[in-house]
């Protein structure tokens, strides 16, 4: 258990593309931190960093409190848990799981130990002598778990685990994972490009967009508070309505329809950024939006409209029946965020 | 699968009949031919054959020569199988850890696949030659005197040698695109498990290697115990005097320059004998052991 330190990690690899931008971040002891964003922004890179499997060209990384920038994978004192499972394919799932320990100079009895104790743990009791080709997937994940867990490391590091999932082993194994981490007080980083994932089991959630960090945050802040309208567009789903908007003595507009706020500080050009469940129909709301198409999600109700011209989306409860054409809304108290709309960066 | 269907049942059998005249001509006819020859004993002009039963196979195990051939043929095939593949094995982790997603270089390291094999035995010929082969001068300066196809060990080394030689690429290119194979996140799960270099390659990579390897083991013996027949018939030159030579090679001296007709074909169904061995071993053993996905 540990606390991790990253201070100006950058990484740039040999053909001189820089997938990190200088990033700074501490992870508390004991901490479930989930690095989130679109495919090739770097979070691999820096789970891998983290890792030691793969070099950190600047900046300094502590686990702990010693600097382990030089120091080989093995000797991190970290485990890690990959997308493929990455398990030995000629080795029994008993060997897969204690071969890191057997590397550490334990001896066999408490190897034995370990190992039954990590695999009563995750229900593999009755896999112990199979080879991993004759398990199913979410098994070869519950193994490449055990691997993991059985090392007692002072960090845990998850590359898009849940990845080869089906949908429904998929949730039922982001809540095991999540117990087993707060059961055990490690210290985790977890890679996903899936927004639900991120905010179901982050403590904090880091969003990373183009090899840089754009906001670190508890789910709630994050989806909240988005610093920019790229978390704003990326975390959610439906994501958050960013429509063009103009602030003008105070008060804010899309296109000639008044949205309700005064006393604004700022002026000129902005992005307004709505989450579609803020907006609620309401007669004697001031808002007027076009509705043209409605979405049964069952549980919900996904209305697609437009505001001046500009696309917007509205949830509503089952109870909602809504037609299409003009519906008349209002927002919730704080509903709306301002960006700037040219740095995409929020306002208040 | 979809299965083909044959409006005239001629047809498969006309499309057949290559393959099986081939089989049939260049292999069992002969395989046939040497089974019935080593019961009987032929005159030396072939003009009349006397059945003998098992005499042949009497004579063959109570001759020392044909017993110094079979212990010479075990160390040769022993030295040539280990040593190309463990030269090999070498080169490969070497490359591979140069070469990874470099494809270029890694065809350039193939060429040599395609090149070297005809080329090798005449080289070595003239690398060993007795006047003026440059290894053979490098010998004599250390002070060995270096007779190839005069010394018996002289020979034999620079048989196995040229072997060995010919055959690193074939076996470097299979060992380069089986370490090629193991999936790189196994390699990195391997790092976090094991710091020790040495432990990771014996625990994760040679294991892994395994189906790579066997099948190169097979390939080899069968390498060293047959087609290396060229290389010892140039070295020796059909003089077989005080050369050592291969069991192979003993079917071919005492059949066609020494006339034993009946001697050699018995000498062939031996060497039949162990290589049906060999087959169903392979076979065996890749059924039960080495597969893994
Ligand atoms: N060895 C490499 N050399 C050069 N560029 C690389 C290398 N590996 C990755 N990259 C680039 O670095 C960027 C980040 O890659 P990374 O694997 O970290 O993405 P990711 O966020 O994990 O994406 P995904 O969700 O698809 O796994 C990508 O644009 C990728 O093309
Ligand atoms: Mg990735």
């Amino acid at each position: 258990m540990a606390q991790v330190t990253l201070s100006e990690i950058t990484k740039v690899y040999p053909n001189g593309f820089t997938a990190v931008h200088p990033a700074s971040f501490d992870i508390p002891d004991g901490e479930f931190v989930v690095l989130v964003g679109p495919s090739g922004c770097g979070k691999s890179t820096m789970l891998r960093m983290i890792a030691g499997l793969e070099d950190i060209s600047q900046g300094d990384l502590n686990i702990g409190t010693r600097q382990v920038n030089n120091v080989d994978p093995a000797d991190r004192d970290i485990a890690m848990v990959f997308q493929n499972y990455a398990l030995y394919p000629h080795m029994s799932v008993r060997k897969n799981i204690g071969y890191g320990l057997k590397n550490r100079k334990i001896d066999k009895d408490e190897i034995d130990r370990k190992v039954r104790e990590a695999s009563t743990m995750l229900n593999l009791d009755d896999y112990l002598d199979r080879k991993p080709s004759q398990l199913s997937g979410g098994q070869r994940q519950r193994v490449a778990m055990g691997r993991a867990i059985v090392r007692d490391p002072a960090l845990f590091l998850f590359d898009e685990p849940l990845s080869n999932l089906d949908a429904k082993l998929r949730t039922q194994m982001r809540i095991e994972i999540k117990a087993l981490q707060r059961r055990l007080g490690v210290t985790a980083v977890y890679v996903t490009h899936d927004q639900v994932e991120a905010m179901t089991m982050a403590d904090r959630i880091i969003v990373m967009n183009e090899g840089r960090i754009e906001q670190i945050g508890t789910p709630v802040d994050v989806y909240n508070t988005p610093e920019t309208t790229f978390v704003a567009s990326f975390m959610g789903a439906p994501p958050m309505n960013l429509m063009a908007g103009n602030i003008a003595g105070g008060k804010l507009r899309v296109g000639e329809e008044p949205i309700a706020y005064d006393n604004l500080p700022h002026s000129g050009d902005v992005t307004i950024g709505i989450r579609p469940e803020d907006i609620v129909p309401d007669e004697r709301g001031d808002i007027t939006i076009d509705v043209t198409l409605v979405e049964e999600l069952g549980a919900h109700r996904l209305l697609h409209g437009t505001i001046a011209g500009q696309d917007i989306s509205i949830h509503v409860d089952k109870d909602n029946m809504i037609n299409t054409g003009a519906l008349r809304v209002s927002l919730k108290p704080n509903a709306v965020s301002l960006f700037d709309a040219i740095t995409g960066k929020r306002l208040t | 699968m979809k299965r083909a269907a044959f409006t005239n049942r001629w047809l498969p059998i006309l499309l057949l009949v290559p393959q099986i005249s081939i089989i049939g001509i260049f292999f069992y006819w002969p395989a046939i031919h040497a089974l019935r020859s080593s019961f009987y004993l032929q005159d030396p002009f072939g003009f009349s054959e006397t059945f003998v039963g098992f005499s042949n196979y009497a004579s063959l195990f109570n001759s020392p020569a044909y017993g110094r051939a079979a212990i010479f043929t075990v160390c040769f095939t022993l030295l040539v199988t280990i040593l190309s593949l463990g030269i090999a094995l070498l080169l490969a982790v070497k490359a591979d850890k140069v070469v990874r997603g470099a494809k270029t270089y890694r065809t350039l390291l193939m060429w040599v696949y395609a090149v070297a094999p005809p080329v090798a035995g005449v080289m070595g010929l003239i690398l060993f030659n007795q006047s003026w082969g440059p290894i053979a001068d490098l010998f004599k300066s250390l002070g060995w005197d270096f007779a190839l196809g005069v010394h018996y060990y002289d020979t034999a080394f620079a048989m196995v040698l040229i072997s060995v030689w010919k055959q690193i690429p074939v076996n470097f290119i299979f060992f380069l695109s089986g370490l090629q194979s193991i999936p790189k996140s196994v390699r990195e799960a391997a790092m976090i498990d094991n710091r020790s270099t040495a432990g990771r390659f014996w625990d994760v990579t040679f294991p892994l290697l395994a189906p790579t390897g066997f099948f190169l083991l097979i390939t080899n013996i069968t390498y060293s115990l047959f087609d290396t027949f060229g290389i010892i018939d140039t070295v020796v030159k059909g003089e077989p005097g005080n050369n050592p030579m291969t069991l192979v090679y003993k079917v071919y001296v005492d059949g066609f320059r020494g006339n034993d007709l009946g001697g050699s074909s018995a000498q062939s169904v031996v060497l039949m004998v162990l290589v049906l061995a060999m087959t169903v071993f392979q076979f065996r053993l890749v059924e039960r052991r080495i597969h893994y996905t």
